[in-house]
């Protein structure tokens, strides 16, 4: 059970992310609530292909005769940090433009729906 | 900035370049690929926006653009290569052809001219990240600016 | 309100936690089968070193296509956030 530590770190980054998320109001800070969530999953996706005692599954001068980690979750989660990436590029924008138009950055104060 | 950063920024950035194209050109033999050397090459022009200011890559957007849809146009004909067989088959492997030599199996030093179609999808894919993190970092350092928002 | 919020945190904190405890042993998947094909034949069918590549470009290259359609559509929103107003 002590040998599962692994997995523990990435829920403790996932619950920093929802700690963040639940107690702050600052649009900037709920990003990077977000972004720790994504750093989390993403490093539980890789902790779970983890083979002991592989290598990256890469021929070019592997040593021979090792065995290779699972390649599957390393591909799905290059697939998530390029979308990671993607949505928080979309969730700066959206909160630089918010702070243009209502000159602050408070999530408590960002109610009314009027532009 | 300074004339200390705007010196090394100059010495600095082609090394930037370089070593992204490198990480996409051998992505089908060493860790990397097209969507990692993307964000290599996108870190060089995040570099210059800080530098030299976002003014300086303005007349750059319609290339970016550019390049963006030359990226997805060629991913998507090079995924109709194989629709002979499934969409996204490798037509190009072990054909002869271009990048077509046979890969002897088991750990092997590498060799450039393998992999089909997978390095032409490497350099698609290269030139599309490029595009969109470097259009997205050059939108955000014009954002406020005096003239353009 | 803000003892509500602990709670509730603490919950799901132990849940994942829990889950991470009795989940497989650390380095030793239950099931590998897709994963000891790809190893053992991507260098026949896909001709490349990297097995990574071949998952994405090759096995899997519609997760890639939409990875590169969602791509596009954060960079035309950010544009489309971020343009100029002209009234």
């Amino acid at each position: 059970m002590i040998g599962n530590f692994p997995f523990a770190v990435c829920m403790i980054l996932i619950a920093l992310g929802l700690w963040t998320l639940l107690t702050r109001r600052n649009l900037i800070k709920l990003a990077i609530g977000i972004t720790l969530i994504e750093s989390g999953v993403n490093l539980f996706l890789v902790t779970l292909g983890y083979v002991r005692g592989g290598v990256a599954p890469i021929y070019t001068y592997a040593p021979p005769g090792a065995r290779m980690v699972l390649p599957t979750p390393q591909a799905l989660t290059l697939t998530s940090i390029v979308i990671g990436l993607a949505t928080t590029a979309l969730m700066l924008a959206f909160a630089v433009v918010i702070y243009r138009h209502r000159g602050t950055l408070d999530a408590g104060k960002i109610r009314e729906l009027k532009g | 900035m300074s004339v200390v950063v705007r010196t090394i920024a100059r010495i600095i950035v082609p090394m930037i370049l370089a070593f992204g194209g490198y990480v996409i050109m051998h992505g089908h033999l060493t860790p990397g690929g097209g969507f990692q050397g993307g964000a290599v090459v996108a870190s060089a022009v995040a570099l210059i926006v800080v530098v030299f200011g976002a003014e300086r890559l303005k007349r750059r957007k319609t290339l970016l653009s550019l390049l963006e849809d030359l990226g997805a146009i060629a991913f998507i004909a090079l995924a109709f290569l194989g629709i002979g067989v499934t969409f996204f088959r490798n037509v190009l492997a072990g054909g002869g052809g271009l990048f077509g030599v046979p890969v002897p199996p088991g750990p092997n030093p590498g060799f450039l001219d393998t992999g089909g179609t997978l390095p032409l999808m490497n350099w698609a894919v290269g030139l599309k990240v490029i595009a969109g993190l470097g259009s997205v970092v050059v939108l955000f350092g014009l954002f406020g600016g005096k003239d353009d928002r | 309100m803000r003892w509500l919020k602990v709670g509730a945190l603490l919950v799901v904190v132990g849940f994942l936690l829990g889950a991470a405890a009795w989940m497989h042993p650390f380095g030793l998947p239950w099931a590998s089968d897709m994963d000891d094909y790809f190893i053992a034949n991507a260098q026949g069918e896909a001709a490349a070193n990297n097995v990574v590549t071949s998952v994405v470009f090759d096995y899997r290259g519609f997760d890639t296509l939409g990875e590169a359609t969602v791509l596009l559509c954060a960079v035309v929103g950010v544009a489309l956030m971020l343009r100029r107003i002209t009234r």
